[in-house]
């Protein structure tokens, strides 16, 4: 027994000592192989008597396990060292930063993404969203909507024309988007809900007019709807739109041709501040026009006064934006300033929705 | 329109705060802009004396004064003024007292050496004029120790309302008050409509001589009054008048300009001894030259209305009186117009001479026809009770015109546009307290505006008027009645398509930019674009000239401007519209975009990633071909072109086109010369997509995506390279490859282009990774085999290559 025993302790040991897989291969050859040590001498057992087999069997038997077991040990043990070095091997320094994906750089311009907000809230209402050519007749940006011919009304307008042409017309860039309202009316039966979102054109330019901006109008036209149908409208508009709970609102009787009666519209705001609060404080802030279609523009549209009625509105997209968004300067949103474009901007993927929120 | 508080209280009664006056006019459609009431900041200025002025020690040009403020203490100031001298009577600021047109605080100072104690103030000090010539001068029984702007009249408010170009009557103060009236503050007091008796005729005529042209002045009284003593109008006038912005001249001008601001009424005064003969109405003759009051000349034609006499023209009618016939303190017999001209001519004249004057600004706006005589009897009280004199009889020329007008008014109109709930008695009285005549009863009644409500022409303007005054905070807010059924799709085709390709683009790392509608004729030109009916007539600068015809200068220029401040890695795009031709069909929807220095779609500038390289026509290509795809078009079935616009390089560049002939896009790097041209840094890749042009999709009849075509059996891939000429577009050879067995193969991708080494200079070897996709059964060798040969013999046959060996 001895002489097992003493095999025994020197396999074990080899086996423990064995540093790499293939060493411990060897030994495992060595010694369970077909010429192994064990099972070589496992191969006399036939030769011995029963008692001899008896107890040599089992005692034969019982090594060649443990040696097993000791070599499946030990490689487990190898196969984890062999693993753990090679992650090591294999760290990076995850600290590096990455390119910025191009759908986290890119950027909607505030324009475009308070019209899409304009869309949200009034499509909720029943609005369509109509447009119209940048390029009007003088009948449709002005005589059709109640601008007697010579009247100062068309002076305050600052208007671009284009040369007079042979027949003795002349076009113009449109003043404001209020020629959509006749294009619609002419076009569409009532009732007419429609919002008209676009740029609008004066000569004009300092800090707070440029050439070129947006507005947006709004026109409904049916059988019943008043002033204060137009009052809840601009209402809910204001509260959707500036994200508040509450706003108070001052309607102020004024003067558009195309309208009567027509009332221009403040917000309350706070200005005591750099910026200016929209739905606090005790400040005023004229934000709109508006007013009843007046009759002749009804009538310039082929519909009958006494059974058409209705309302529109007008207000500067970019302003109501620089409201909102804390924007300074109108100038800036022509000149394409990467910068501010990146700050003042919207990301590709937010679109807003009355669902999830205008602006989050 | 300015006026102060106590000008209103001429003729309005009332006990109402300043604070309800002025909401209360904002509140019924006269806006005020501004309130200012200067006494406020000017209230510890006093007046003082001079008693004593002596030369400085040490400086020439100063002097030290000893002032009496009433204190019964003598003060010391040192003083620079030149009119500075003993017995001036003057304005004083003592230490403390903030001085507004220095924008300092006084202290005690000590000037050379001499200590002062305060300061006389110059007019500009007071921020009161412009004046800075000296200090200011005031009579000599003037109150000592007084509040000088209470002395002064300062201590009026200056009320400022941005008046409506509809309200004529409101520009003269007694408009206003009857206004404010009607909405209860207080009680309009009647002006006095007396009549002054002439003692002798007229001398001077006054015809209206047009011929067959339009009139452009209607009617015209005048009447002249003899031996006036002129000379400076009394001090509350003149108060007044500067308080509103205006400069006193002599006492007939300045009574001309009180009745313009107090009534609405502007008139005319021609020193009656420069005047030759009668005076002629008449439209202008090519070359008439006058020098207007306001120092300017102008140079009439027929279109602008004159006023002229046997010498000369002598006014431009209704607008800008002569400087040769104008009153001055010499004057002393005046002849007094009140006329009435054609609001469309003053409005013409106006603008085409450039001349902005009060009188116009009232003429072209509609002046009350039925004053025209009372305003002519007034101010001739007025010259009477100031200057003296003896009036003519008045002459007429023309007939006032007739303003009476019925409108029928039902009173049911008031809820039916405004929801205002009210009753007949409270329309009544507002429409009445207005000035408007109702006659009739029941539920429909006649309504006569006044003569001096030009702006009233329908039912709709007398429920304005009624809702103005009974207050626009009653009418209730009321919902607007919601849709039966779910909202559906709101927007058009063309508004998705842009908000699609917008949002693509800039998830493509592009920023979006909104530029001007016109640009330089140059540019426009060079983008295919300059034509004259797309010139403006009068642009604001001529680098904004024409409109658009591309949406690249402008995007080019901006890229530029970045560069410029120090950030050349600019991926730009903008949705817009672009101007082919003046009509509205010729105005398209376009999605372009730009890309420079290195600004790709894997980002820009160095990075331990990987360096980003220089743009290029793959960029833009790719940009092009995202927005397509966002908006629906087919891509795969997209052909490319060579026929890029020539602003592009011509060997980098392409179009995509749906059928040969519909151009969806165009993509390249910008043309050198262009960018030499427009002064721009390059290297620029750039694309257009053109919106509209995608036909508008059909209307489908479900909205199922069909069944999914997967098979289960495993694909196979085949690499194939072949050598091919320089020339050989890499798409006829994938076309071949693809269309070789078409069910079979479901894929081609190329994967290497090669030149050098093993292929012939002038030839490329291009490999490509062909996908087989078995339908039916597993393909076997001799399959694969079989298929290997069509793909080579249909590429060889398109190409004229060879597979490589």
């Amino acid at each position: 027994m001895s002489q097992l025993d003493t095999l025994k302790s020197e396999l074990l040991a080899a086996i423990s000592s064995a540093e790499t897989e293939a060493a411990l291969e060897d030994i495992r050859v060595s010694a369970l192989g077909k010429k192994g040590c064990i099972s070589e001498q496992m191969k006399t057992l036939g030769k011995m008597s029963p008692e001899e087999r008896k107890t040599m069997g089992p005692a034969l038997n019982a090594l060649k396990t443990d040696i097993a077991d000791a070599i499946a040990a030990r490689k487990t043990v190898l196969e984890e060292a062999a693993l753990e070095a090679r992650l090591q091997s294999e760290t990076v320094d995850v600290t590096l930063p990455l390119r910025a994906s191009p759908a986290d750089t890119g950027r909607i311009h505030p324009v475009s993404q308070v019209v899409d907000e304009l869309t949200a809230i009034f499509a909720d209402m029943g609005f369509a969203v109509a447009e119209g050519p940048d390029i009007e007749t003088d009948e449709l940006n002005f005589t059709a909507l109640n601008f007697p011919e010579g009247h100062p009304a068309r002076e305050m307008h600052d208007t671009f024309f284009f040369n007079e042409k042979e027949d003795g017309e002349r076009l113009l860039l449109r003043t404001h988007t209020s020629p959509v309202q006749i294009r619609t009316m002419r076009t569409q039966e009532p009732p007419i809900r429609v919002i008209i979102p676009g740029r609008t054109y004066r000569c004009d330019s300092d800090q707070t007019h440029t050439p070129v901006f947006h507005q947006v109008e709004g026109l409904v036209i049916d059988k019943g709807s008043h002033f204060g149908h137009l009052k809840w409208v601009l209402e809910e508009f204001c509260k959707s739109f500036f994200e508040v709970d509450d706003i108070k609102m001052r309607f102020r009787p004024s003067f558009f041709p195309f309208t009567e009666p027509s009332m221009e519209v403040d917000i309350q705001c706070d200005r005591s501040g750099d910026e200016v609060k929209i739905g606090e404080g005790s400040d005023w802030l004229e934000i709109l026009g508006c007013g009843m279609v007046h009759p002749n523009v009804i009538r310039n549209c082929g519909l009958d006064p006494d059974e058409y009625q209705g309302f529109a509105w007008g207000m500067g997209i970019d302003r109501i934006a620089m409201l909102k968004y804390g924007m300074p300067d109108l100038r800036d949103f022509f000149d394409a300033d990467i910068r501010w474009v990146q700050h003042y901007g919207f990301r590709p993927l937010d679109l807003p929705t009355l669902f999830g929120g205008l602006s989050n | 329109m300015k006026f102060t508080l106590s000008w209103l209280k001429d003729h309005l009664e009332t006990e109402a705060s300043l604070d309800e006056i002025v909401e209360k006019l904002t509140m019924i459609g006269l806006e005020v802009e501004e309130v200012t009431n200067r006494a406020g900041r000017l209230k510890p200025f006093t007046i003082a004396k001079v008693v004593d002025a002596e030369q400085h020690p040490n400086a020439d040009r100063l002097k030290v004064l000893k002032v009496d403020n009433g204190s019964g203490e003598l003060l010391q100031i040192v003083c620079g003024a030149p009119n500075a001298r003993k017995g001036l009577v003057g304005v004083l600021g003592r230490p403390g007292d903030y001085v507004p047109g220095l924008d300092f605080t006084l202290a005690v100072g000590k000037i050379r050496d001499v200590e002062s104690f305060g300061m006389m103030c110059s007019e500009r000090e007071l921020e009161l004029s412009e004046e800075h010539d000296g200090i200011i001068d005031l009579p000599e029984d003037a109150p000592v120790g007084v509040s000088y702007a209470q002395w002064a009249g300062l201590d009026d408010p200056i009320i400022e309302i941005g008046l409506t170009p509809n309200r004529p009557d409101c520009t003269g103060v007694y408009g206003i008050a009857r206004d404010l009236a009607a909405a209860g503050i207080g009680k309009l007091k009647e002006r006095p409509l007396k009549q002054v008796r002439g003692t002798f005729p007229c001398p001077t005529n006054v015809n209206l001589e047009f011929g067959d042209t339009p009139a452009l002045c209607k009617a015209f009284g005048l009447r002249l009054v003899k031996g006036v003593k002129n000379g400076p109008s009394p001090k509350w006038m003149q108060d007044r008048l500067v308080a509103i912005g205006l400069r006193p001249i002599n006492t007939l001008v300045d009574i001309t300009n009180y009745m313009t601001f107090d009534q609405g009424r502007p008139l005319h005064v021609f020193d009656a001894d420069k005047v030759h003969g009668d005076l002629v109405v008449r439209r202008g003759k090519d070359g008439e030259t006058i020098d207007g009051l306001n120092g300017k000349s102008y140079t009439v034609d027929d279109s602008v209305c004159v006023i002229a006499d046997d010498n000369a023209v002598e006014s431009l009618g209704g607008i800008l009186g002569g400087e040769i016939s104008g009153c001055t303190e010499e004057t002393t017999n005046v002849l007094i117009e009140s006329a009435l001209w054609d609001e469309n001519g003053i409005a013409a004249t106006g603008r085409k001479l450039g001349v902005n004057t009060d009188a116009r600004y009232r003429f072209e706006r509609g002046v009350d026809p039925d004053y025209m005589l009372p305003g002519l009897e007034a101010a001739t009280q007025m010259v009477l009770d100031l200057c003296g004199g003896e009036p003519s009889d008045v002459v007429q020329a023309g007939e006032v015109p007739e303003t009476n007008r019925i409108i029928d008014f039902p009173y049911a109109e008031v809820k039916r546009l405004s929801g205002i709930d009210t009753v007949v008695p409270e329309m009544n009285l507002t429409l009445k307290s207005l000035g408007f005549w109702i006659s009739g009863t029941g539920d429909v009644v006649k309504v006569a505006p006044p003569s001096w409500r030009p702006d009233i022409e329908g039912k709709a303007d007398l429920v304005e008027e009624i809702v103005r005054i009974l207050g626009l905070d009653r009418v209730p807010s009321t919902p607007l009645p919601r849709s039966d059924t779910v909202t559906t799709r709101v927007l058009t085709t063309g508004q998705i398509r842009r908000s699609k390709a917008r949002r693509s683009l800039a998830s493509r790392g592009m920023n979006e930019a909104v530029t001007w509608s016109f640009i330089s004729h140059d540019q426009a030109v060079t983008f295919d674009g300059g034509a004259d009916a797309l010139v403006l007539a009068n642009p604001i600068s001529s680098d904004m000239s024409d409109m658009r015809p591309s949406l690249l200068p402008g995007l080019l220029t901006a890229g530029q401007r970045n560069a410029d401040r120090g950030f050349p890695d600019a991926a730009l795009f903008e949705v817009g519209q672009i101007f082919t031709g003046d009509q509205p069909d010729d105005q398209k929807m376009v999605a372009a975009g730009i890309r420079r220095g290195t600004a790709s779609h894997a980002g820009s500038g160095r990075h331990w990633s990987g360096t980003s390289d220089a743009v290029d026509v793959f960029d833009a290509k790719a940009d092009a071909e995202a927005a397509l795809s966002a908006i629906g078009a087919p891509v795969e079935k997209l052909q490319v072109y060579r026929d890029a616009p020539d602003y592009f390089h011509p060997g980098r560049s392409g179009t995509l086109k749906l059928g040969p002939k519909n151009t969806l896009a165009v993509f390249g790097e910008i043309h050198p010369r262009i960018l030499k041209d427009l002064d721009l840094d390059g290297p620029v890749v750039a694309f257009e997509v053109y919106l509209d042009a995608l036909p508008q999709p059909k209307n489908k009849a479900t909205r199922s995506k069909g069944k999914l075509q997967a098979s289960d059996l495993m694909p196979v891939r085949r690499d194939f390279a072949f050598v091919v000429d320089d020339g050989v577009e890499a798409e006829k050879l994938l076309k071949a490859a693809r269309g070789a067995d078409k069910t079979l193969i479901s894929d081609v991708t190329l994967f290497d282009i090669y030149k050098g080494k093993g292929v012939d200079e002038n030839q490329k070897s291009l490999a490509i990774d062909v996908l087989l996709q078995p339908v039916k059964k597993t393909l076997t060798d001799e399959d694969i085999e079989a298929v290997s040969k069509k793909i080579v013999a249909s590429v060889e046959k398109a190409t004229g290559g060879t597979l490589r060996g």
